[in-house]
């Protein structure tokens, strides 16, 4: 067997709330730095998808497996968490009452138990890291101020910059484009862009113009009705007569 | 909040410093008939002030910091009291009215020897451990529960109540041994010294101001810390917290245990000032004044609290005697009137005359719409 191993792997995962069935038969395969694009209609089981693999809820059947020897449907979220996967919600979920740096302080990496947190002191590696991070996402010169203050475009940013602060193996990145500024879009496309190689990255998203932007001849995957409907580059994507009918062209009729 | 670090310790110092130093010699030294004097009436009712600034402390250290409103603090308030109440009474001795080693509850109850768990009471240092012990114990055991079955908001609120009422109904009953409804009173010895002595009663107020200093300062550097970062992010966004790898159970089960902890101790000093402790401290009303001293003050804060405890219980002690049937509707009035126009509590007042003061400046007078400044004080 020559087999690459697929960082994330999800086979055969099911999902019903209240008889709805929000993923059924979902089979996905993430390699190591891959930036994956995920689209689909609403309702396709996107967010489910992300809240499954975080820990958020539990598979019904099937199994998630991380670096092909954690099972992801079985652990909580902090525990996930640690594993290395980290999450970027839809609606910036920053610490509004921090300031920017104290936002990346409490994401970097570390030990996160009770009594470290009480006699923890930054030290110059963590700084460098800190003051990298916010050249990278852009906020250097607004460090000391509060998140809650931030613009929107700079809170998707902070928020991406805590899941680089924690060394996250795994971005999962979920609408980073929603109500932002068409310069703020790209922007944040360039952003992980920059990202792509060193990062394995799966993002959720809407917009079409965006997903051209980052995706660049990777791989697409189409959800639909909580499984995978077709996967390849965005122009064979777009192509292909299902996803027009499901998802584009429902989209286009609107 | 609004105060600088340097400026909120250099209030505190000049607070403690009137408190701890000037009224105690004042109460001690000056001459009765002086206008310095500090009566022991004064005194007293100070300490009683300070013990429930810790219990404050206490709730805000949960309610404002962490966001978990517990209406059962007074609960671990009245064990901490209970636990120096049982040392109290044992040291009664044979002054009691049936003249015999047994408190006066268990003679009354029929009792001739003193039950087991008693015993260990009559060693001063033992009933000091277990006054952090039990209620540290009991929170333990309890925060473990409601924080593993994510258990929060109201939910968690109602709970705490429902500890701290299901308790005084326990410590109602006469067969609990712990002195039924009657609780215990009558003390008379605390360290070989006469409890309600001038000087014991003088000790124990510096001592409570003591408690109350460490008390804030312990809380001042805990939430400084990364622990306090956490503790605030719990309160902001407790999903966002888990996904930060964070296990926010345990991080909340440490801050109720250590409040616990400082209700506790509050309610030790406060039980021999006041010489009398009975299951009404339990009860749940006991617990929402404390909420509401944290509110009018400033939750959020240290020293908004200590400000609320203070000034409502001045304000109780006056209104109870002078208009005790309006004492609730003005206590509840006070609370609707911060919450809805003040709602960072008394100790965001100079920052409002400061912040109006600036705005006034800005806007020149002939266009000026501010509120009429000499509008009639009700």
């Amino acid at each position: 067997m020559t087999q690459k191993p697929f960082l994330l792997s999800a086979e055969g995962v099911n999902k019903s709330f209240d008889g709805f069935k929000a993923i059924r038969d979902l089979n996905f395969y993430l390699e190591t730095g891959e930036l994956r694009t995920v689209i689909g209609p609403n309702g396709a089981g996107k967010t489910t998808f992300l809240d499954l693999i975080t820990g958020r809820t539990q598979p019904d059947t099937g199994k998630i497996d991380f670096e092909g020897v954690h099972d992801l449907g079985s652990m909580s979220e902090h525990e996930i968490y640690r594993l290395g996967i980290g999450r970027k919600f839809q609606t910036p979920t920053v610490y509004t009452d921090h300031t920017v740096t104290e936002n990346l302080l409490l994401s970097l990496a570390g030990n996160r138990g009770v009594f470290a947190s009480l006699f923890f002191r930054i030290n110059s590696t963590q700084q460098d890291k800190i003051d990298e991070i916010l050249r990278t996402i852009n906020l250097s010169t607004q460090r000391d101020r509060k998140a809650g203050t931030l613009a929107h475009g700079q809170k998707q940013w902070l928020e991406i910059g805590m899941l680089l602060a924690q060394d996250a193996k795994l971005l999962l990145v979920d609408e980073p484009a929603a109500g932002m500024t068409d310069e703020e879009t790209a922007r944040t496309g360039d952003l992980l862009l920059s990202l792509a190689g060193r990062h394995t990255i799966v993002v959720i998203e809407h917009d079409m113009v965006f997903v051209r932007q980052i995706s660049q001849g990777r791989k697409v995957t189409v959800l639909h009705q909580g499984s995978v409907l077709c996967e390849g580059p965005v122009d064979a994507v777009q192509s292909d007569p299902k996803v027009i009918e499901v998802y584009l062209g429902r989209k286009h009729a609107r | 909040m609004n105060t600088t670090p340097r400026r909120e310790s250099l209030i505190a110092g000049a607070i403690a410093l009137v408190l701890l130093v000037i009224m105690p010699s004042l109460n001690a030294w000056a001459p009765q008939d002086s206008l310095f004097y500090v009566s022991n009436f004064t005194i007293n009712v100070w300490g009683k002030y300070l013990a429930y600034g810790i219990l404050a402390i206490s709730v805000d250290l949960l309610w404002g910091f962490t966001g978990l409103l517990s209406l059962g603090q007074a609960l671990f308030f009245s064990l901490g009291g209970y636990m120096i109440g049982m040392h109290l009474m044992l040291m009664i001795g044979k002054l009691g009215q049936y003249k015999s080693d047994l408190p006066d509850f268990l003679v009354f109850l029929g009792h001739t020897y003193l039950p087991a768990f008693w015993a260990p009471f009559s060693s001063f240092l033992f009933a000091a451990l277990m006054i952090f012990l039990l209620p540290m114990l009991l929170a333990k055991v309890f925060g473990y529960l409601a924080f593993r079955s994510r258990i929060k908001g109201v939910y968690f609120s109602i709970l705490t109540q429902a500890l701290t009422y299901g308790a005084s109904l326990m410590f109602f009953r006469n067969d609990m041994l712990m002195g039924g409804n009657n609780g215990f009173t009558d003390f008379k010895f605390l360290l070989g010294n006469d409890v309600r002595s001038a000087a014991t009663q003088r000790s124990l107020y510096i001592v409570t101001g003591i408690a109350l200093l460490a008390v804030y300062f312990g809380c001042r550097w805990l939430t400084r810390t990364k622990f306090g970062l956490v503790q605030r992010a719990i309160r902001d966004s407790e999903t966002r917290v888990l996904f930060s790898g964070y296990s926010a159970a345990n991080y909340k089960l440490f801050v109720f245990v250590v409040a616990a902890g400082i209700a506790a101790l509050g309610g030790a000093l406060y039980v021999p000032q006041v010489g009398i402790i009975n299951p009404s401290e339990m009860t749940p009303d006991k617990s929402l004044e404390a909420v509401v001293w944290v509110a009018v003050g400033g939750r959020g804060t240290l020293f908004g609290p200590v400000l609320g405890a203070v000034v409502i219980n001045a304000l109780k002690s006056w209104a109870t005697r002078a208009i005790p049937d309006m004492w609730l509707i003005l206590l509840g009035s006070m609370f609707l009137f911060v919450v809805l126009f003040l709602p960072e509590g008394l100790i965001s007042i100079p920052a409002r005359i400061r912040a109006f003061r600036d705005r006034r400046k800005k806007v020149s007078p002939a266009t000026a719409s501010a509120p009429v400044p000499n509008a009639p004080v009700s």
